[in-house]
């Protein structure tokens, strides 16, 4: 086939990916958006193959089955409270292929260099498209592989770390080893004085300590970020894939893998400035992980935990007229969401006014929270973002808060020594009555204090969120 | 130990410290309990019902006061009583400190350990044993019932067969508990009732309670209720001013004036003054629930009802809870039955006096042969903080200025960028090779158009977007398919790896973004 075709289907590939993207700004759009998504890659593939440069076209499709068939089973198997560990499993798979990729890519360089002028002539594809380039255009293409390898190596072993942690195979404390960022920084420097290295030798071994370094730099720089700031590593990471896509597209001369890359990678971005801003950190210091230090002693918590039982909760709810629920990640932990539906099904039938107030970065993942309330087929219509709700909890009669503890504690807003301070927060005390459903007295991901529990409207439902809510719904009336 | 209540003997008063119900829980606690023959007859608790609750019946009060541990009562102690209080007991009862020095004299050189329950710091925690707020509750709710007592009108409006009835007019001064109490009954009998207190921070409750909050046109600092202890502080000279030029523009209209302010260790600020009375319409009614301490208005006379020369009713009295004996003793005696389950933390009948903790300490007037009275301030601020002052609303010329501001601003911003990026990109241009560009620009606008698409996701989608984006990043699959077909058997494999793993990729990644998205629908 033409490679003018191929480069048409590349375009019309591109403008799907974009819509597909584009059309996740509401719920409805963003179900025929993943359907432009999947034509275009699929017309991505298929002129691949049929294009120009493709051969073993029977190994790449038996592949691509068998690989398929592996994505099909986990994809239909995966727990939506696994989510988040799915992805950044994903991710990983994305930054090893590069590593391959850019490595080929070197190989074929080098096979390519060392054969004549006529050898040359009678190669095709990527290999041809190699043996026309400049002395100039080689010294780019090294530049793009070792980038395209570098930040590949990056993503893996940052993707496999934030698969650890997400999953718990891995403590979600933020660990480092001794030297701290030195080491990165070092790694990094290393990094780069193999840049100069290959640049000048273009011998394999600098890009094999780069990777190396590489992918001591992914495994410790995700080791030090803590469990709470995962929204903002996973992000990141899938952020980081893009881009190790456009610089292999790059090396590789292919404008669609360039422009999805760039596509993804802008993309990733952004989601983590939102998310930073979302608990008003700065980007690097989520990055360079863990809390900053604190300026002064925290303020003295006053005050009491009291608990409440099942019977005490039912109680106030029936008597309710509004009622907010903030879900956290407790609530993902103990399943809970299917109750929690049932919850709000029991009480919007009798006509109270039921709510969900979503904290952007409640949950191990951008959005979580929604996704397992609509698997449990609570409405998105009724499932505010914090800027929506935040202003009507005063005239809450009833604020629930499943699991979560960060995200609402009001030490971010009241004392300006507490780590989180100036995080944007869920005021749940305003409501009238608050209940907080916990397993026990201990302290969010973070770590910090939370006065929410010691308010004088606040009452402690202790025990797992499922079984407190399993408890709860028969007493409903 | 044993805890023993005495027959009051204050003339007229007809409160008991101890009720049946009160002594099953003391009892529970792992005292005995003992109470003077007839103690609480006048409240409707007769020696049978005390003895059915296993409350011992002791004839004499002499009697009474050697066989306990601890005495529970109502009203401040006589000398009589206190010269009864032998070495390490504690007496639990009224006793008005501020203004007892002798009766602290006495009960220090006898080695009584005196608690005092007016003096229970109002925090939280302790307001189930702050007997003045039970104790005011009734009286704000009396207060109006002996209003309605004496005044001749419905306090509802009706329209009748035989004609129509105004609603009563109620104005009710001090929203403390006692007012609160007043206001509720009030609103609930149907006359149109107004509030007024010199903490506008009780206007909420005082709404809440369906009165109307009579605001004054004066600007002062706040006072912040709860650096008093939630009482309300002297005001200033104008303030008063301004509050009775209102009270004067009240007083005509009004049928029932219930006047609950009291200052903590004041005499009791005149708010209702002679010409103020002599404007009411005759068969008003003014009932001073500060009498006791002087009276709002200065024609009170305590615990007597006067009626003026213009027809004005003035009730004075002094003992509204002793006027609903049964109820308020009911109360009182869970008040001091709260306050020995805080003094017997093991409930093992003995006493703990912990002078470490905020709520004993406060209460506890002399122990050990010393007068710990004044207390040292609690640890914890009572009642709710002053709501911060609300931002100022802009004008509309200053919200266009900012407007106009903002956007000079984010011009600036976005010229600075564009330019940055401009002089880059054309800095790259100026070394790199030409093949090089093309892929650049396509690059570039790629980036430009991922940022304008991303902002428009709706925040509920990020995870499918996340989901979609890693699908969508499994481009890298053309990089390894384009590779496959080499010569290099090295290559062939991490090639033939990249697309097997880029498989799992596509396929996972847009299966799981489908599944996220049915699930979202609408209610």
């Amino acid at each position: 086939m033409e490679f003018g075709f191929t480069t048409a289907a590349y375009v019309v590939a591109a403008v799907l990916f974009i819509l597909s993207l584009g059309g996740l700004s509401g719920q409805e759009s963003a179900k025929r958006a993943v359907w432009y998504g999947i034509v275009g890659m699929a017309l991505a593939v298929v002129a691949t193959l049929i294009g120009p440069g493709a051969g073993l076209w029977w190994l790449s499709v038996l592949l691509i089955a068998g690989g398929g068939a592996i994505g099909y089973v986990v994809a239909t198997r995966v727990q939506m409270t696994e989510m988040p560990q799915l992805v950044a499993a994903m991710h990983s798979l994305v930054g090893l292929a590069a590593v391959f990729v850019g490595y080929n890519a070197h190989i074929e360089l080098g096979n390519v260099l060392a054969m004549g002028h006529d050898e040359r002539e009678a190669l095709d594809g990527f290999a041809a498209l190699l043996a026309h380039k400049t002395p100039v255009e080689q010294t780019i293409l090294r530049v793009e592989v070792f980038l395209g390898v570098f930040i590949g190596a990056v993503t893996f072993t940052g993707s496999v770390i934030a698969y650890g942690k997400l999953a718990g195979k891995v403590s979600s404390a933020a660990t480092k080893l001794p030297g701290g960022h030195m080491l990165n920084a070092g790694a990094a420097a290393l990094s780069f004085i193999c840049l100069i290295w290959y640049m000048n030798s273009g011998g394999f071994f600098p890009l094999f300590i780069m990777t190396l370094a590489a992918l001591f730099i992914g495994y410790h720089l995700i080791m030090g970020i803590g469990g709470a700031d995962m929204p903002v590593v996973v992000s990141m990471l899938n952020s980081y894939s893009g881009w190790a896509a456009a610089a292999i597209g790059f090396s590789l001369g292919n404008d669609l893998l360039i422009v999805v890359g760039a596509l993804v990678g802008s993309s990733g971005a952004i989601l983590s400035y939102i998310m930073c801003k979302a608990m008003n950190r700065s980007f690097i210091s989520v990055i360079l992980g863990g809390f900053g230090g604190t300026t002064g002693p925290a303020m003295e918590v006053e005050g009491e935990m009291i608990a409440i039982e099942a019977d005490g909760v039912a109680a106030a709810l029936n008597d309710a007229d509004s009622v907010i629920i903030i879900p956290g990640y407790g609530m993902a932990v103990a399943q809970a969401q299917s109750a929690v539906s049932d919850l709000t099904k029991k009480l919007r039938a009798q006509g109270k006014n039921v709510r969900f107030a979503i904290h952007p970065v409640a949950g191990r993942l951008p959005g979580h929270m929604n996704v397992l309330l609509a698997e449990a087929k609570v409405p998105y219509d009724i499932v505010m973002e914090m800027d929506e709700i935040n202003d009507d909890f005063p005239e809450t009669d009833v604020a629930i808060v499943i699991g979560s503890n960060d995200i609402v504690n009001p030490a971010a807003q009241e004392d300006p020594n507490s780590p989180i301070a100036g995080m944007p927060v869920l005021e749940c005390w305003k409501a009238k009555q608050v209940f907080v459903s916990k397993r026990g007295q201990g302290t969010g991901y973070s770590g910090i204090e939370n006065p929410l529990f010691y308010k004088e409207n606040t009452r402690m439902f202790y025990g797992d969120a499922k079984a407190s809510l399993d408890k709860l719904l028969p007493m409903i009336d | 130990m044993k805890i023993g209540t005495p027959k009051e003997i204050f003339d007229g008063e007809a409160r008991v410290a101890m009720t049946p119900d009160s002594a099953k829980q003391l009892q529970k606690l792992g005292y005995d309990c003992a109470i003077e023959s007839g103690a609480g007859a006048a409240a409707g608790f007769s020696d049978d019902a005390y003895a059915d609750a296993g409350v011992e019946i002791i004839k004499t009060p002499a009697a009474l006061w050697k066989s306990v541990d601890i005495v529970a009562k109502v009203r401040q102690p006589t000398d009589t009583e206190l010269k009864r209080m032998t070495g390490g007991k504690t007496l639990i009862s009224f006793f008005n400190p501020a203004g007892n020095e002798e009766g602290m004299e006495l009960a220090k050189s006898k080695g009584a350990n005196v608690i005092a329950m007016e003096m229970v710091p109002r925090i939280s925690r302790a307001q189930k044993m702050d007997a003045l707020s039970s104790m005011a509750n009734i009286a704000g709710y009396r207060a109006v019932i002996e209003a309605g007592n004496n005044f001749g009108r419905f306090f509802t409006g009706q329209i009748t067969a035989a004609g129509k009835v105004p609603p009563a007019k109620v104005l009710v001064v001090g929203a403390g508990v006692a007012g609160l109490a007043a206001i509720g009954t009030s609103t609930s009998l149907g006359a149109i009732t107004l509030a007024f207190d010199v903490r506008p921070e009780v206007a909420e409750q005082v709404e809440s309670m369906g009165a109307e909050f009579v605001y004054l046109d004066f600007e002062e600092d706040q006072q912040d209720g709860a650096a008093t202890g939630g009482y309300a502080a002297v005001s200033s000279p104008e303030f008063r001013e301004a509050q009775l030029a209102k009270f004067r523009e009240l007083a005509p209209e009004v049928d029932i004036v219930i006047t609950t302010a009291l200052i903590p260790n004041r005499e009791a600020p005149e708010l209702w003054t002679e010409d103020m009375v002599a404007a009411m319409k005759p068969g008003s009614v003014i009932v001073d629930l500060a009498a006791e301490k002087g009276g709002n208005c200065k024609l009170t006379v305590p615990d007597e009802k006067i009626v003026t020369d213009n027809g004005v009713t003035i009730i004075g009295y002094t003992d509204f809870p002793s006027r609903m004996a049964s109820q308020a003793s009911t109360l009182y005696a869970t008040n001091i039955r709260h306050m020995m389950t805080d003094l017997t933390p093991e409930k093992d009948g003995q006493i703990n006096h912990d002078m470490e903790d905020d709520v004993i300490r406060g209460a506890t007037v002399t122990f050990n042969h010393e007068i710990t009275f004044p207390p040292p301030p609690p640890k914890i601020k009572a009642i709710a903080a002053q709501p911060k002052e609300k931002p100022k609303e802009l004008t509309p010329e200053e919200k266009r200025a900012l407007e106009t501001a903002a956007f000079k601003a984010q011009t600036k911003q976005q010229v600075t960028l564009l330019a940055v990026g401009g002089a880059l990109l054309l800095a790259v241009g100026l070394v790199a090779p030409a093949s090089f560009m093309q892929h650049f620009i396509v690059f570039v606008l790629a980036v430009f158009v991922g940022f304008q698409v991303i902002w428009n996701v709706s925040h509920s989608l990020h995870t499918p977007l996340m989901a979609v984006t890693n699908a969508i990043s499994s481009i890298i699959i053309l990089g390894a398919l384009m590779q496959i077909g080499s010569g290099s058997w090295l290559v062939v494999l991490l090639a033939a790896l990249s697309v097997f793993m880029a498989g799992i990729n596509i396929f996972g990644g847009f299966l799981v973004t489908r599944r996220m998205l049915a699930m979202f629908q609408k209610s």
